[in-house]
């Protein structure tokens, strides 16, 4: 039985660690097969941008070899998949390789699109790779005072980010002994402002005693460099000083040019994780099109569900499990207290009021973060 | 050619289903008609109050078994 794993992100490196671990046997015996081909050798902790943009974690810390993440006996391959030939249970690599499989599991993840908005990239700090963290960083340090607005796209990678760098940034100028001199204005595109009701039913008194202002219903149409100011597709407008964004997201290019799913986004079954009309391909992370949030707990969890099924695959002939919409965030609700979320696809979310405990325990995860990866957390 | 798409936002607690509609609209073409599956009855409420506010077109919204089937028209 030959596995293939597209990619190594979270997903895809969870997933290849807890099949390796659950067919030990048949990895020996040769019964079974495991390779993963990945545009990169190094592995990036993305969580961990959210805190480049403050200076409080250094790139180097974000980065391991991705082979010394990977149990022996994987098969891993910096080269990655330019063309899918499922109907012959092929890919195709960017060396000209071709590889066989029996079973394929998409974990490609996704990308920030600023572009897709005028003026967005031009006049807008963001987090979302190491090159603008990094930009955000330094435009922060020099940032005097103003008024600040904070602009959220559709979809975007980690639903929490948008309420966590407006919280964070209010600690960030109250540390700098600035903070009478800024103005924070949280934009967010539904009628509220979190997706989760029981997290928006915090968030907006908290952002009220803080003296964050707020309107909702704002979707981002474009950015006016010279005004300075970010209009919405309803129709209103922010003038900003600083405009800080969280960009909206698409799947990757290749899955887009091979026709995979609108967007970058395939088409997945709830609970199987197989993409629709192939029992054979599974799709993980934030490669799926499930209405569920793009987040690395999500990747984490589906990985587990998978990996068990795709090992009974191995064993019993068929899958044993169902998936069942489990994601897990962390909220950041400043710079040392922190709540959580914690939902699937019946219950909703119960957040507590943020602790320092809970924001130590997430300072601990992004270290723990690599024994996850290696599939023992 | 105008297309018929369905978003399958059932359980979807976080984006949640106006969410996945405004993440669809983005991939859909003018004259394009989405349905919206959403098992949280506040969709039947804030999906027409965000498409009447951006100006496309309500089609309209029905309950069956639990679930509710909201339809809207890109119409720009």
């Amino acid at each position: 039985m030959k596995i293939l794993i597209v990619g190594g992100g979270m997903g895809g490196t969870i997933l290849a660690n807890n099949l390796a671990r659950r067919l030990a046997s048949e990895l020996k015996s040769g019964k079974a097969r495991i390779t993963m081909l990945s545009a990169s050798e190094r592995h990036f902790y993305q969580p961990g941008l959210l805190y480049l943009a403050f200076g409080r974690v250094t790139p180097d810390e974000l980065y391991r070899d991705q082979a010394s993440l990977l149990e022996p006996g994987i098969g891993f391959f910096v080269d990655p998949v330019e063309t899918f030939l499922l109907d012959e249970n092929q890919v195709k690599t960017k060396s000209g390789r071709t590889f066989d499989y029996d079973i394929l599991a998409i974990a490609t993840g996704s990308r920030p699109v600023p572009e897709l908005i005028p003026g967005l990239v031009e006049n807008s700090e963001t987090f979302y790779t190491e090159e603008s963290a990094l930009k955000m960083f330094k435009r922060l340090r020099a940032f005097e005072g103003g008024r600040v607005v904070i602009a959220v796209g559709v979809p975007h990678k980690c639903p929490m980010a948008p309420l966590e760098i407006t919280f964070m940034l209010h600690d960030y100028f109250k540390d700098r002994g600035i903070l009478d001199k800024v103005k924070l204005h949280y934009t967010y595109p539904i009628g509220r402002v979190h997706s989760l009701e029981n997290v928006a039913k915090w968030a907006a008194p908290e952002m009220t005693r803080l003296g964050i202002t707020y309107e909702t219903l704002f979707n981002i149409k474009e950015v006016d460099g010279k005004a300075k100011v970010v209009r919405s597709e309803e129709g209103t407008e922010a003038a900003f000083d600083l405009l800080v964004s969280i960009p909206a997201h698409r799947g990757m290019e290749v899955i887009e040019k091979n026709k995979l799913g609108a967007g970058g986004f395939i088409p997945t079954h709830r609970h199987q994780l197989n993409m629709e009309g192939r029992k054979n391909v599974f799709v993980l992370g934030d490669t799926t099109n499930l209405p569920i949030s793009k987040a690395g707990s999500t990747a984490h969890f589906e990985a587990e569900a998978l990996g068990e099924n795709i090992a009974a695959m191995v064993k019993l002939g068929a899958p044993v499990r169902d998936y069942d919409g489990k994601v897990f965030c962390f909220i950041e609700a400043g710079k040392d207290r922190a709540t959580y979320a914690m939902f699937d696809y019946q219950n909703p979310p119960d957040p507590k009021p943020p602790t320092k405990a809970i924001h130590w325990f997430k300072m601990a995860y992004n270290k723990l973060y690599w024994t996850s990866a290696r599939g023992l957390l | 050619m105008a297309e018929h798409k369905v978003i399958d936002a059932r359980g979807s607690f976080c984006p949640g289903p106006l969410m996945e509609l405004i993440a669809g609209m983005k991939l859909s073409q003018v004259g394009d008609e989405l349905e919206v599956l959403s098992t949280d009855k506040g969709s039947a409420n804030d999906i027409p109050e965000w498409i009447h506010k951006v100006g496309h077109d309500f089609l309209g919204a029905r309950e069956e078994a639990g679930v509710w089937h909201i339809t809207v028209r890109k119409a720009k």
